[in-house]
């Protein structure tokens, strides 16, 4: 029954309008939703909003793939070898409870304003749960595998590459999805707090030059943008699923 | 045990040492890489004049506040939609709208409603961190071994002390995780509020020390933000331990 969601909505919205056409809210504050339609509209076809998203997006993906990269290297790297996992782990642990906000400065000072400090937060914010992904994964690899591997006479890097990575790969792919809905949440910190391009920055400006219709639109656009890529995600995951179902029945 | 401290110590000190090398022989520009040992003079400074404990004291205040009113909201909405059954066929919609919204988005929104405030500072962490314990509260309500509610029924409890004494004893496993969860959330927050919204704290103080270009204290703050971010979650993990023995206990 999909028609009940959207009830609260309207009814809310409705309220909120007739509430503010009657003057009992003020205008300054919270804007009336005709207004913001407008506003979103006008934001829309002056291109500023599709900018802001390309923008938002670009370093969203740009993060989500050094994070992809390093996670999935370090997590083979940890899981196969115990010395590297003595080595490392423990150094990976001392980091991961830090804020990935509180780099925020840290990359500014670095990589000054731009894409690459934006990136750099971002990255370091979705990379764990890719990583303990692929750890665990790679741990959890079967042992006859490397018996195999073993008997073949297969290097590391090969037995890496053509074992260990396509039966984790699914694993993978599901810390994967975590760390890009994060990598998003990330991105539009970053613009928010210090870094003046895309969708957090023209937030930020739209409240600061009083246009609250604007500033509203650009928030439930940048809810938009985040529950479809959501909505995309949790289909990824459903997949997923079904294709270890699928295999475990076989 | 000793070979494995050993060896997990010899990555950061080789790194540390490296660094400290370089820094001091002018390969690395203090203004980007102060020696470790510049940032540990900068940590020490901060706790020996006492300039550490005001902003750790603000941060952490701030925090507790926003995690706490995220559970009591997080908990009593939970409970309320997971005890009725078709409350979440109406408000499914929102929620996956809501759920995914970056938290920090609506700091502008935040700021034209409460002005640069505390009130506008806790909306802000308390909406970011509902989510966790608000899904965690609604998953372990849902998941209630369904002889408990016949009895609950038979007994003829109210809908108030079924809550009390049967929905929410069963659901703390999930609601405690959520509240883990919850609490990193709210300091990730903490800090952006304190960053972007002029709030006093540890946020605020590493931005202005980038922007001061004083570099050994913006390391020495992400130090102490690091550390207190891994005492919370090993302080709320340890309380876990401790509530839930009696989860452990039944599994053996």
């Amino acid at each position: 029954m999909r028609w009940k969601g959207l009830v609260l909505p309207f009814v809310l919205v409705a309220c909120w309008e007739l509430a503010s056409r009657a003057d009992l809210i003020p205008l300054q504050t919270m804007s009336r939703p005709s207004d913001i339609i407008a506003a979103w509209w006008t934001d829309l076809s002056t291109g500023v909003l599709l900018t802001a998203t390309v923008q938002t997006l670009q370093a969203t993906l740009f993060g989500f793939l050094i994070a992809t990269a390093i996670g999935i290297l370090t997590g083979l790297f940890v899981g196969l070898s115990s010395t590297a996992r003595l080595m490392i782990s423990p150094s990976l642990e001392a980091l991961r409870p830090v804020p990935p906000v509180a780099l925020i400065p840290l990359s500014l000072l670095l990589l000054g304003f731009g894409v690459s400090m934006e990136a750099a937060v971002v990255a370091f914010a979705c990379v764990w749960p890719i990583l303990i992904a692929t750890t665990a994964a790679v741990k959890a690899s079967d042992p006859r595998l490397h018996e195999v591997a073993q008997i073949l006479e297969f290097n590391s890097f090969s037995y890496a590459r053509k074992f260990v990575l396509p039966a984790a790969l699914g694993r993978i792919g599901v810390g994967m999805r975590t760390g890009l809905g994060i990598a998003l949440v990330a991105a539009v910190t970053v613009e928010i707090v210090v870094n003046p391009r895309g969708l957090g920055y023209s937030l930020i400006i739209a409240q600061q030059s009083l246009h609250p219709d604007s500033m509203y639109a650009q928030l439930l656009w940048v809810g938009v943008i985040g529950s479809t890529l959501n909505y995309w995600l949790m289909k990824f995951d459903h997949r997923v699923l079904r294709l270890y179902a699928g295999r475990a029945l076989r | 045990m000793i070979k494995s401290v050993a060896l997990s110590l010899v990555v950061p000190t080789l790194l540390l040492a490296a660094w400290q090398l370089a820094a001091s022989g002018g390969f690395l520009s203090v203004a980007y890489f102060p020696a470790p040992s510049r940032t540990f003079d900068a940590l020490w400074g901060l706790i020996a004049t006492g300039a550490l404990w005001g902003p750790l004291g603000a941060t952490s205040l701030r925090m507790l506040e926003g995690w706490i009113l995220a559970s009591i909201l997080g908990i009593g909405l939970g409970s309320l939609i997971g005890s009725s059954g078709s409350a979440m066929e109406y408000l499914q919609p929102i929620v996956e709208f809501l759920r995914p919204l970056p938290a920090s988005a609506i700091i502008p929104a935040a700021i034209l409603l409460f002005g640069l405030s505390n009130e506008m500072a806790l909306l802000v962490i308390s909406f970011g961190s509902i989510w966790p314990v608000l899904l965690g509260t609604l998953h372990g309500i849902s998941a209630i071994e369904p002889r408990l509610k016949e009895v609950s029924a038979t007994l003829e409890m109210s809908p108030a002390s079924y809550l009390y004494r049967v929905a929410i004893p069963s659901a703390q496993v999930d609601i405690f995780t959520g509240m883990r969860i919850s609490l990193a959330i709210a300091l990730i927050l903490t800090v952006v509020v304190e960053m972007q919204a002029a709030q006093p704290g540890l946020g605020q103080n590493i931005l202005l020390a980038q922007r001061m270009y004083r570099s050994p204290e913006l390391y020495a703050g992400i130090v102490v933000l690091g550390i207190f971010g891994a005492c919370s979650d090993r302080i709320l993990t340890a309380m876990e331990m401790r509530l839930m023995r009696w989860k452990h206990v039944r599994k053996r």
